[in-house]
């Protein structure tokens, strides 16, 4: 009897809380959804700018006269101009990285098309095409990584391990061993060292990257495509998407980006040699995943991409400032590389079970 | 000689802003096997999860044997005795059945060895008791559905069970192998194990179960004896309201011309397979898990190669060599695995839904979102989708609404002939009953619906026409009148020739 009066008073306790639960719920409801709202769709925007104020006070704070040059316009040009290159392969490697693929031979892809860019510039040769012969040859090597990855169906890890070895040996072999330099390159010199409105060229190609890639993730039917094939490929052939069709455009745009890189590289510094862009892939790969892409496919934006190259570049830029030697810049990258995405998923995983 | 083994009570679960579960109350017995119903979302499985330790609950108590106990994890409540089979197996296809069963937890030789040999014996004594048809050695991955059950059943008695939990263990199995899980069930039973069954089939509560939890919404709705439990009833318990009749949605119907004509289509899986389907017209597609009626609406949409034969599209000969091909003719396929070959889940309700007619909306490649956005608005207010809006990401959705959403995607193309395939498995009664509605509207308006299900009831009830197969081949057709459980499992066990009185 006491027990069934205990449970009866349970009960009785329990009722006005419950009652009173859903109104609790809904006031905490509206500000916390939207402010994970926000928080989800900025993804490691907060992390950029925590980033970039904390090197603020870091290089104020070690500068001898108190004073740090880091948030001036010059420097902020400086990030962004050093970022740029990294930019344009990571936006090819969105590309790739939301097919559930992945592309490594970006570096040595932009290698190859920056020594024969720079070979095709020479007096001897043909000085006027030398733009194209960067892109084409991109674009071409990217179509390569393509053809094995959609048409003999082998893994996109092994295949561009493979062409990243072989293509890295194919652009010393093309160098001869040596760099080729060219001070006089008329016709794509601004693209590394002139400057539209005041901000450099680099910079500029970049945003249009950026925009291409973005509008065709967004606005084509294309795009629409490429998640749909990372998300669930076998879902993506039973609704008549070419599945093929859209891996050989990954992998030939990001391909085709990676000339634009060996481009806007080689213009730089006027010359290129088979050690160019070795270890760029890793950037780029960073950085798309430091965006929030899932490389299982499926689920990423240009946008992400933007603020994961920009992470890596302001953390370049800070530590170089900071005179830390590059032994200690690795590892810091490292750390930050891994600390960024645990945070990244536990956003997410609020996210999802919220 | 039952007691109260498991005893829930008070337990409530919130996930941010939605309420999961609110003060639900469960009470299991030994030797008695207690019907968890409700419709998806109702809470079954994540009071289940709570249970198992995979959720922590916010309030409340649970009971093992008297004794207040706490779950932190599923380890702990696999040590408790308390066990889950999940709706998705998760046995090891690389591994053989022993490995499989003592994962986790390999009985221990000298020096740390693992003792394959008291696994296989053991392995083999759980078999035998479940009267399994597979041996301890055999490759997890070489055995049907129902015996990887099976496995993952023997991996819950190895490891001493007093409750076992089973989430929806019949969606994947064929009548035959459903009877002998029933009576593998049965024998836990008669054990002493007290057994939490969730299902959705009003018919696998009426056979198996002594009471019956009814839960909507995340709450707890009420308890049933097994003389009180009749389907009526707990329908209603768990919609809240009382239904129509249920499958019977074909009326008015008046078959046209034939739509859609296959002659001697074959493949290595399907063997010399000619049938014709006339617009406006239902027909089924009935046998056993295995017998190739996947395999059939595969050939037919242009996903598996066929090696011969024939297809007709309005008397039309059609070459159908991919996907593409059969959709470009009007042919839909909705696959049985909705989340494996269907959705992509992390997309949004607008990319699910308008992903067959983008090239419709879109000029020159470019996308027109304002008529994607209202060609899904308008599929979820017609399919009645349960959805926050068209940029809703697809994998939070229960079962029917996925399910919905997958179908809206195939009628975005208009078709001439919809294959089905399972069209309501893991789709809660109120959403199958919408389906059933929306096939019968499909075919009033004269679309050929070919419907592949191994449910019988809904065979019989939904479609005109029924043709079962058996090993491959068409072994028959039923119609009208002729159309009953029995006849259509006849056909599909036996032989055509021995059937046909």
């Amino acid at each position: 009897m006491n027990q069934l009066f205990a449970r009866l008073g349970l009960i009785r306790a329990a009722v006005p809380d419950a009652a009173a639960l859903p109104a609790i719920a809904q006031e905490n409801a509206m500000p916390s959804l939207t402010v994970r709202d926000v928080f989800n769709k900025v993804g490691m925007l907060p992390v950029l700018i925590l980033m970039y104020i904390a090197f603020y006070f870091l290089t104020r704070y070690f500068s001898e006269d108190g004073v740090s040059n880091f948030m001036t316009m010059a420097n902020s040009m400086n990030i962004l101009r050093q970022t740029s290159i990294n930019l344009v392969l990571a936006c090819g490697m969105t590309f790739v990285i939301l097919t559930a693929g992945i592309d490594l031979s970006v570096g040595s892809v932009l290698a190859v098309a920056a020594v024969l860019g720079m070979m095709a510039s020479l007096p001897e040769h043909f000085p006027y095409l030398a733009l194209p012969v960067f892109l084409i040859a991109g674009l071409l090597m990217g179509m390569l990584n393509g053809v094995m990855v959609a048409g003999f169906k082998i893994n996109p890890f092994v295949v561009t391990l493979g062409t990243m070895t072989a293509l890295r040996g194919a652009a010393y072999l093309f160098a001869d061993g040596t760099t080729i330099l060219n001070r006089d390159i008329p016709s794509f010199e601004w693209l590394g060292n002139g400057d539209f409105l005041g901000i450099p060229w680099l910079i500029w190609i970049a945003a249009a990257v950026v925009l291409i890639s973005w509008f065709i993730l967004r606005h084509t039917v294309l795009g629409l495509h490429l998640y749909a094939v990372g998300g669930n490929p076998q879902a993506a052939r039973l609704t008549g998407i070419k599945v093929g069709a859209v891996l050989m455009f990954a992998y030939s745009i990001s391909g085709l980006f990676a000339g634009v890189g060996g481009a806007m590289s080689a213009s730089r510094l006027y010359g290129a040699n088979g050690n160019w862009g070795s270890g760029y892939e890793l950037d780029a790969i960073a950085a798309v995943v430091l965006g929030g892409t899932s490389l299982m496919g499926g689920v990423g934006t240009i946008w992400g991409t933007v603020i994961g190259a920009l992470i890596i570049g302001v953390l370049n830029n800070g530590l170089t400032i900071l005179g830390l030697s590059s032994f200690w810049q690795y590892v810091a990258k490292g750390i930050v590389i891994v600390l960024a995405v645990m945070l990244d998923k536990w956003r997410q995983q609020q996210a999802t079970t919220n | 000689m039952s007691q109260i083994v498991l005893e829930m009570s008070g337990i409530c679960k919130r996930f941010g802003a939605t309420r999961a579960l609110d003060q639900v109350q469960l009470q299991a017995r030994s030797h008695e096997i207690l019907a968890l119903m409700g419709e998806n979302g109702a809470g079954k499985s994540t009071l289940m999860k709570v249970l198992s330790g995979v959720y922590q609950p916010d309030a409340g108590e649970i009971r093992l044997g008297g004794e207040a106990i706490r779950v932190h994890s599923p380890l702990d409540a696999r040590k408790a005795g308390i066990n889950l089979i999940y709706q998705e197996l998760s046995v090891a296809p690389h591994m053989t059945v022993a490995q499989n069963v003592f994962m986790g937890s390999e009985p221990r030789g000298s020096f740390g060895r693992v003792d394959r040999k008291a696994m296989r014996e053991r392995t083999q004594a759980v078999l035998d008791s479940l009267g399994a048809r597979f041996g301890p050695d055999d490759l997890a991955g070489s055995l049907c559905i129902a015996d990887q059950q099976q496995v993952e059943i023997a991996r819950s008695l190895i490891h001493k069970s007093r409750v076992l939990i089973m989430d929806e263990p019949t969606a994947a199995l064929s009548d035959r192998e459903t009877e002998r899980l029933f009576e593998v069930i049965r024998k836990l039973r008669a054990d002493g194990i007290a057994i939490i069954y969730i299902s959705h089939r009003m018919a696998e509560m009426s056979e198996l179960a002594d009471r019956v939890t009814v839960m909507r919404d995340g709450g707890y709705v009420g308890t049933l004896e097994r003389s009180e439990a009749d389907p009526e009833r707990v329908i209603q318990m768990m919609v809240g309201r009382p239904l129509g009749d249920f499958y019977q949605h074909k009326s008015g119907r008046t078959p046209g011309a034939v739509r859609l004509e296959v002659r001697h289509l074959h493949s290595r899986k399907i063997r010399d397979a000619s049938f014709a389907i006339h617009s406006g017209e239902v027909l089924g597609l009935a046998g056993l898990v295995g017998a190739g009626r996947t395999e059939l609406a595969r050939l037919i949409f242009g996903a598996d190669r066929a090696l011969g034969g024939e297809i007709l599209i309005d008397g039309e000969p059609v070459t159908i060599r991919e996907p593409l091909d059969a959709i470009k003719r009007g042919i839909a396929y909705v696959p049985e695995d909705r989340k494996g070959q269907g959705l992509f889940l992390q997309l949004s309700a607008l990319a699910n839904t308008s992903m067959n007619v983008l090239a419709q909306n879109a000029r020159g490649g470019v996308l027109q979102h304002k008529a994607l956005k209202k060609l899904t608005e308008d599929a979820i207010k017609q399919l009645a989708v349960k959805v926050p809006g068209p940029d809703g990401i697809v994998g939070g959705l229960s079962g029917g609404n996925q399910q919905k959403l997958l179908l809206a995607r195939w009628l975005a193309i208009k078709p001439r002939v919809l294959i089905l395939d399972e069209p309501t498995r893991g789709v809660d009664i109120g959403a199958k009953s919408e389906i059933y509605r929306i096939i019968h509207e499909l075919a009033m308006s004269g679309v050929a619906v070919i419907c592949i299900s191994s449910e019988l009831p809904e065979v019989i009830g939904i479609c005109d026409r029924v043709l079962v197969m058996r090993e491959g081949r068409i072994s028959g057709e039923v119609s009208g009148a002729a159309v009953s459980q029995e006849a259509i499992m006849a056909l599909a066990i036996h032989d055509a020739a021995a059937q046909t009185h």
